[in-house]
C-alpha cells in the first residue's frame, strides 16, 4: 500500500515536472510570441501593436505555470489560443478517436506479435524464423506516414495502421526474449526429456518472460501515441495528434501542454501498472 | 541456412553501404543538377530511374539520399544505445531512488512533445550552417530523444541479472560492486544492447523519413531517403511511375538486412 | 447575364422536390466565428455562408450589387455613404434586420479596442465615425476622412444583430450553423429566414445544406472529390489538376492568373544582425536586379507550378485589370547581362564563384516555410539559376511562426521567400506593405524616416492615391509606385499562380471566379447533385 501512495507521489511529481517542461519548452520555441494574424495587410499599427502585446510572454514561465496549475486543479485547461475554444472541450471531442485508435492497434500489434513470436519460437524452424524477420522488417521499413498513406489509399482504419507500427517491434523483441529463454539449458533438458511443450511454454518460457513483456507493454503504449501523431496528420484523423502537430506548428502554449500532461499520464500509469505486475510476481515467486 | 542468409544480408548491406559511400564516383550526374528539359522523365540509358519534376536525375539522388540516411541512422542508435546502457544500466543496477529518478526521467522524455523539440532546435539553429553540423545536430536530438525504449528494455535485463545465480556467486566470491557491474553484469547485456541497437538503426532511419515527410528533415536539395520519400504522396504518382518507390525499396532493404544479419536472438542474453 | 443563367438553371430545377447537400473541404479550422474578426480563408468561409452583407462585389461582373442594402450612394469624397435598406428581412433566429444593426456592426468593427482587420480597412484618419438612421430603412455614415472603395469595403461586413440574444450566432445569409466538430468538421442548415428568392419565387439557397469537411491533405481531397464525396475543390495542386484534368476533364477549370504572387526579398534593415558587407549587397539596387535577371521565370512556372503560372512583373497580377502597369514587363532572364551589372558593381566571378570587391564569397540563405511544396521546388530552382551567377543559396524551411519571427522580430534572416495572398484589387491593400512606416514592410520595416529617396516616393505616392476620388489619377500614382518596384527590385517578384479549381459536372449554377471565395462566391445559386434525376426528365 504504502509503494502504491509513494508510486502516486511520484506521478503528481512527474506531471507537475513535464508540464512545467513542457511550458518551458513551448515558451521559449523561436516563433512563441507571433501570430500569423501579424501578416494581414489590413491591420493597423494600433492593431498590430495590441496583437503583439497580447500574444507577448506571459511575467515568466513559471507564474505562468503556476496560475495555470491553480486554474487546472479547478478543472480549468484555459483556452487554445488558436480558436479560443475551451481545451477541455478540445481534448474531450479529439480523445475518444484517438484512444479508440491507439487502444484497438495496441491490442492488434499485441495479440498479433505476441501469438507469433510465440508460434515461430514453439516450431523452432530457422526458415520460418526468416520469414517472420522479415515481415517484421518490412513492416519496420515503412515509415509510419508511409503506412498512413496505405491506410489512406486503402480506406483501413487507423487502429490497423497503429498496429502495423508497433507489431514488428513487440514481435522482434518478444521472439528474440522467447527463442534466448527456449534456448536454455534447463529448456533444451526438460525438451529432450519429454516434457510436454505446452508445459515448457508456459512454465519455463512465458512465465519468466513476464516482467520484461510488462516492461515493453509499458513501453508500447507511449509509442503508440507518438505513432498517431504522424499517422493522424497523414490521414487528416481528427484525433490527439493532429492536434499536437496543429497546437506545435501554432505554439499554441496551453493545448500543447495540456497535452503533455495528458501524455505523461498515460505513459506514468502503464508504467505503474506494469512495475506493479513485476512486483507482484516477484513476490508470489519469493 | 542461416549463415547463408546471413551473409547474403551482409552482402546486400555492404554493397548498399559502399555505392553511397561512393556516390560521387557512381551516380552519373551531381544530386542538384537540373536537366530542366526533362522534368519527369522515364526510365532510361541515361536516367536509369528516370527524374523528378525538377529534372534531376532520380539514380543519383538515390544514392546520395542513402549516404546522408546511412551516416545519420547508426551515429543516432549509437548514441542511443550508450545513453540506454548507462541510465538503463545504472537503474537497474542500482535500483531504490537512482531507479525512480532515472525512469522517471525517461518517462518525462516520452511525454516531452518531442517534435516540437526538433522544430524548435531546427529553427534555432544559425541560417548559414555547413550541412554537415545540421545533420550533426539531427543525430543528437534524435539520439538523445531515442534512448529511453532501449534503456527500459536494458533495465529490466538487469533487474533479472542482479538477481541472478551467477552474480550472487560472484558477489559471494568477493567480487567488488564496480567489477561485478562492469566486468559481470553490463557485458551481459551485450546481446540486449546490440539487439537494441539493431532495432534502432532503423528506426533512426524512419525518423528521418518521417520528419523529411512531414517537411522538418534535410533541407533541399541535399537528399535523403526520407527526402526521396516525399514522391510517394501521390497514389496516381506510384502508380504511373512505380519507379518512385526505389528509395523505399532501399529503405527496405536495408532494414531488412539489418534485421537478418544482426538477429537479436542469436546474441541474445545467455 | 448571370441572372438570365440562374434563371435557367432554375426553370430546370423548379421540379426539384429537396435540394441536397453541397459538400467541400476546408484545409483547417476556422479561428473564429465572430465575423468582424475573420482573417483567416476558413473563418471568412464560414461567415460567407452564414452571414449577410450590405451590398456584394459581383466575382463575375466585378460591379457592386445590392444585397441587404436596395440601393447606395457615396459623396462628400468618399466620406459619406447613404444606404437604403432592405426591408423584411429577418436574422436566421427571426429578428427582424433594422438599421440599428448595421449602425451596430459599424461601430463594432471601428471599435479601437476590438482590433478588427475589417475595420482597420475603413480607418482612414483620426475622429469618430457618424452613424445616424432618420428612417427605419435608411442608414448614413460618415466617416472622418474619405474611405477609397468605400462600398467594395462593404463586401467584407458581415451584419450583426444588434438585439438578438443569439448575438453573432444569428446571421443573414442563405445557410446556418448546425454543428462544428473540431478538426473533423461543419454542418451547415438552410436559414429558413433567408430573404433572398429566384424568379420563380423559390425561397433560396437551393441547397439544402452545405457540409465542410476539414482535410488539410489535398491528395485525400482530390480523391474524395473523384469518389463523389466532394462536389467542389476551391484551389486545386498543379499537379493534381493535371492529374484530374486527364480523369475528368469536364470537372476542372483553370481560371488563369489570381491576384496572389510568390516573391523573395532581401533583408535590408540596417538593426539586422548581418555583417556589413551582406548588408553592403542587398542594399544595392543593382544587386538585387542583377539576381532577379539571373532567375528563369519562365522554367519557375513551368517547372515548379506545371505551367499553371505567369511571370511577375510586380506585386500587381495581369489579372488585376483595373490597376496592372501595363508598360512593366517581368524582368528578362539574362544571366549574362546579369554578371556585367554585377562586375559593374565591383563583384568578380571566379573559380571559387562571386566574390564582392572586398573578397567575400557571395553567399546567402534563403528562408522560406515547410509544408508548402511548391515553394520548395521554387526554392530549389533559384538554387540553380543563381549557382550560375556563381551565387550560392543555402535553403532553409522553417516552419511557420519561427520564420516570421526571424522576419518581424529578429531580423536575423538575409532572403526570404514567401507569397502574398491578395484578396483586394485596389491598390489600397498594399498600403501596410509599401508604405516604409509599416511593421510589415518585408524588406526593412518600421523606418522612422524613409531610408533611401525612392521610398520615401512610394511613400508619398501611396498616400497621395489613397486620398483622391477619381480613378485615373490613382491609376497614375500606383503605375508610377509599380515602375519604382519594378527599376529598384526591392522585392524579386517571381511569379503569379493561377487559380485551378474543380466543381462536379453534378452541381448546377456553380459559376467559378479568379476571385475568392472562387467556386462558391454564388453559393446560395448552387444546386448540388439532387438535379440529375431533374435534369434527366
Amino acid at each position: 500500500m504504502r509503494t502504491l501512495a509513494g508510486k502516486l507521489a511520484g506521478l503528481v511529481l512527474t506531471l507537475v515536472v513535464g508540464g512545467l517542461l513542457g511550458a518551458t519548452l513551448v515558451r521559449l520555441a523561436p516563433g512563441a510570441d507571433v501570430d500569423e494574424r501579424e501578416q494581414d495587410a489590413r491591420l493597423s499599427e494600433a492593431s498590430l501593436a495590441a496583437l503583439r502585446r497580447e500574444n507577448a510572454a506571459p511575467d515568466g514561465v513559471v507564474s505562468f505555470y503556476a496560475g495555470y496549475l491553480g486554474r487546472l486543479i479547478a478543472g480549468d485547461f484555459g483556452k487554445s489560443r488558436g480558436t479560443g475554444q475551451p481545451v477541455r472541450e478540445i481534448l474531450a471531442e479529439r480523445a475518444p478517436l484517438t484512444l479508440r485508435s491507439a487502444g484497438f492497434g495496441y491490442l492488434l500489434a499485441w495479440v498479433g506479435g505476441l501469438a507469433l513470436a510465440l508460434l515461430l519460437a514453439g516450431l523452432r524452424s530457422s526458415w520460418l524464423d526468416v520469414v517472420g524477420a522479415g515481415a517484421a522488417g518490412l513492416l519496420l521499413s515503412l515509415p509510419a506516414a508511409c503506412i498512413g498513406f496505405v491506410a489512406l489509399w486503402t480506406g483501413i482504419g487507423l487502429e490497423w495502421a497503429v498496429g502495423a507500427v508497433l507489431f514488428p517491434k513487440i514481435f522482434l523483441f518478444s521472439s528474440a526474449l522467447l527463442g534466448n529463454l527456449y534456448g536454455r539449458p534447463h529448456v533444451l533438458q526438460a525438451l529432450a526429456k519429454g516434457l510436454s511443450s505446452a508445459r515448457i511454454l508456459v512454465f519455463h518460457v512465458l512465465w519468466p518472460a513476464v516482467p520484461e513483456l510488462a516492461a515493453l507493454a509499458g513501453a508500447t503504449t507511449g509509442l503508440a501515441f507518438g505513432a498517431a501523431i504522424p499517422l493522424e496528420v497523414v490521414c487528416d484523423s481528427p484525433g490527439l495528434g493532429q492536434l499536437a502537430w496543429q497546437a506545435a506548428t501554432a505554439r499554441d502554449l496551453p493545448v500543447l501542454v495540456a497535452l503533455t500532461l495528458l501524455v505523461t499520464l498515460v505513459v506514468k500509469t502503464s508504467d505503474i501498472l506494469a512495475e506493479l505486475v513485476r512486483s507482484g510476481l516477484r513476490e508470489s515467486r519469493a | 541456412m542461416k549463415t547463408g542468409i546471413r551473409r547474403t544480408a551482409l552482402g546486400v548491406l555492404a554493397t548498399l553501404a559502399l555505392a553511397a559511400a561512393g556516390a560521387g564516383y557512381l551516380a552519373p550526374a551531381p544530386y542538384d543538377r537540373q536537366f530542366r528539359e526533362e522534368p519527369n522523365a522515364p526510365c532510361s540509358r541515361r536516367f536509369p530511374l528516370g527524374t523528378d519534376e525538377l529534372g534531376r536525375d532520380r539514380l543519383s539522388r538515390l544514392l546520395y539520399g542513402a549516404r546522408v540516411s546511412l551516416l545519420l541512422a547508426p551515429s543516432a542508435a549509437l548514441l542511443a544505445t550508450v545513453a540506454a546502457a548507462l541510465a538503463g544500466g545504472a537503474a537497474g543496477w542500482l535500483g531504490g531512488w537512482t531507479d525512480r529518478a532515472l525512469m522517471s526521467g525517461a518517462n518525462l522524455v516520452l511525454a516531452m512533445p518531442w517534435m516540437f523539440l526538433l522544430i524548435a532546435v531546427r529553427a534555432a539553429l544559425p541560417l548559414n550552417v555547413d550541412p554537415g553540423v545540421s545533420l550533426a545536430v539531427t543525430v543528437v536530438l534524435l539520439g538523445g530523444l531515442g534512448w529511453v525504449p532501449a534503456a527500459r528494455a536494458l533495465r529490466a535485463g538487469m533487474l533479472r541479472l542482479v538477481r541472478s545465480d551467477f552474480l550472487l556467486q560472484a558477489r559471494a566470491a568477493g567480487c567488488g560492486t564496480a567489477r561485478l557491474f562492469f566486468v559481470h553484469a553490463l557485458p551481459n547485456t551485450k546481446g540486449l544492447l546490440a539487439a537494441q541497437f539493431w532495432t534502432a538503426v532503423p528506426l533512426f532511419l524512419l525518423a528521418e523519413a518521417n520528419l523529411s515527410l512531414l517537411g522538418l528533415g534535410v533541407a533541399e536539395p541535399m537528399p535523403s531517403l526520407g527526402n526521396l520519400l516525399r514522391e510517394l504522396e501521390s497514389f496516381h504518382h506510384v502508380r504511373s511511375q512505380p519507379v518512385v518507390l526505389a528509395p523505399l525499396v532501399v529503405l527496405v532493404a536495408l532494414v531488412t538486412c539489418c534485421q537478418l544479419a544482426f538477429p537479436a536472438r542469436e546474441e541474445g542474453m545467455r | 447575364m448571370i441572372r438570365c443563367l440562374v434563371a435557367l438553371g432554375v426553370l430546370v430545377l423548379s421540379g426539384l422536390a429537396a435540394g441536397e447537400e453541397l459538400r467541400f473541404c476546408l484545409r483547417a479550422d476556422p479561428k473564429t466565428f465572430d465575423p468582424a474578426l475573420v482573417a483567416d480563408e476558413y473563418s471568412f468561409a464560414v461567415q460567407y455562408l452564414t452571414g449577410g452583407v450590405l451590398v456584394r462585389f459581383n466575382r463575375r461582373t466585378q460591379a457592386m450589387e445590392p444585397e441587404l442594402a436596395t440601393s447606395w450612394k457615396v459623396d462628400q469624397g468618399g466620406r459619406r455613404i447613404t444606404l437604403q435598406l432592405r426591408q423584411g428581412v429577418r436574422f436566421s433566429d427571426g429578428t427582424p434586420f433594422t438599421a440599428q444593426d448595421v449602425i451596430y456592426t459599424i461601430r463594432r468593427l471601428l471599435d479601437p479596442a476590438l482590433h478588427s482587420p475589417i475595420g482597420d480597412s475603413f480607418r482612414s484618419g483620426a475622429g469618430e465615425l457618424r452613424a445616424e438612421s432618420k428612417r427605419p430603412d435608411q442608414v448614413v455614415l460618415t466617416f472622418p476622412a474619405p474611405v477609397v472603395n468605400l462600398e467594395r469595403l462593404l463586401d467584407q461586413v458581415f451584419v450583426q444583430s444588434a438585439t438578438s440574444p443569439l448575438k453573432e450566432k444569428a446571421g443573414l445569409g442563405p445557410f446556418v450553423l448546425k454543428e462544428y466538430k473540431t478538426g473533423a468538421q461543419l454542418l451547415f442548415a438552410r436559414n429558413p429566414q433567408y430573404w433572398k428568392r429566384d424568379k420563380q419565387g423559390r425561397a433560396l439557397p437551393y441547397a439544402d445544406g452545405v457540409r465542410l469537411s476539414i482535410q488539410a491533405n489535398r491528395e485525400t481531397e482530390l480523391l474524395r472529390f473523384e469518389r463523389g464525396e466532394i462536389d467542389l475543390i476551391n484551389t486545386l495542386d498543379t499537379r493534381l489538376y493535371d492529374r484530374l484534368q486527364k480523369e475528368m476533364p469536364r470537372a476542372v477549370a483553370d481560371l488563369g492568373p489570381g491576384l496572389d504572387s510568390e516573391f523573395v526579398w532581401f533583408n535590408q534593415a540596417p538593426g539586422s544582425p548581418l555583417p556589413a558587407y551582406k548588408k553592403k549587397w542587398f542594399t544595392s539596387a543593382a544587386f538585387r536586379r542583377a539576381v532577379s535577371g539571373a532567375i528563369n521565370r519562365a522554367d519557375l512556372c513551368r517547372l515548379a507550378l506545371n505551367g499553371h503560372a505567369v511571370p511577375a512583373a510586380g506585386p500587381i497580377s495581369p489579372a488585376n485589370q483595373a490597376w496592372f502597369n501595363r508598360d512593366l514587363k517581368p524582368h528578362a532572364f539574362d544571366p549574362k547581362g546579369s554578371l556585367q551589372m554585377l562586375e559593374k558593381a565591383g563583384f568578380r566571378k571566379g573559380p571559387g564563384g562571386l566574390t564582392d570587391s572586398e573578397g567575400h564569397r557571395v553567399e546567402f540563405s534563403l528562408v522560406t516555410n515547410a509544408g508548402n511544396p511548391a515553394r520548395a521546388r521554387l526554392a530549389s530552382l533559384l538554387e540553380q539559376d543563381l549557382a550560375q551567377l556563381g551565387i550560392k543559396i543555402n535553403i532553409v524551411t522553417l516552419d511557420m511562426p519561427s520564420l516570421l519571427e526571424r522576419i518581424s522580430r529578429t531580423a536575423d534572416y538575409e532572403a526570404c521567400l514567401l507569397g502574398f495572398v491578395n484578396t483586394d484589387v485596389d491598390p489600397n491593400g498594399h498600403m501596410n506593405v509599401l508604405l516604409s512606416s509599416a511593421s510589415n514592410h518585408p524588406w526593412n520595416p518600421k523606418q522612422a524616416k524613409p531610408a533611401t529617396p525612392w521610398e520615401a516616393e512610394i511613400d508619398a505616392l501611396m498616400q497621395a492615391q489613397a486620398g483622391l476620388a477619381d480613378a485615373r489619377q490613382r491609376k497614375a500614382k500606383f503605375d508610377r509606385v509599380q515602375r519604382i518596384l519594378w527599376e529598384q527590385t526591392p522585392i524579386v517578384y517571381l511569379l503569379h499562380k493561377n487559380y485551378l479549381v474543380a466543381v462536379s459536372p453534378n452541381l448546377q449554377g456553380a459559376d467559378p471566379r479568379p476571385l475568392a471565395p472562387q467556386t462558391y462566391w454564388n453559393i446560395e445559386w448552387i444546386a448540388p447533385s439532387g438535379t440529375r434525376t431533374i435534369s434527366q426528365r
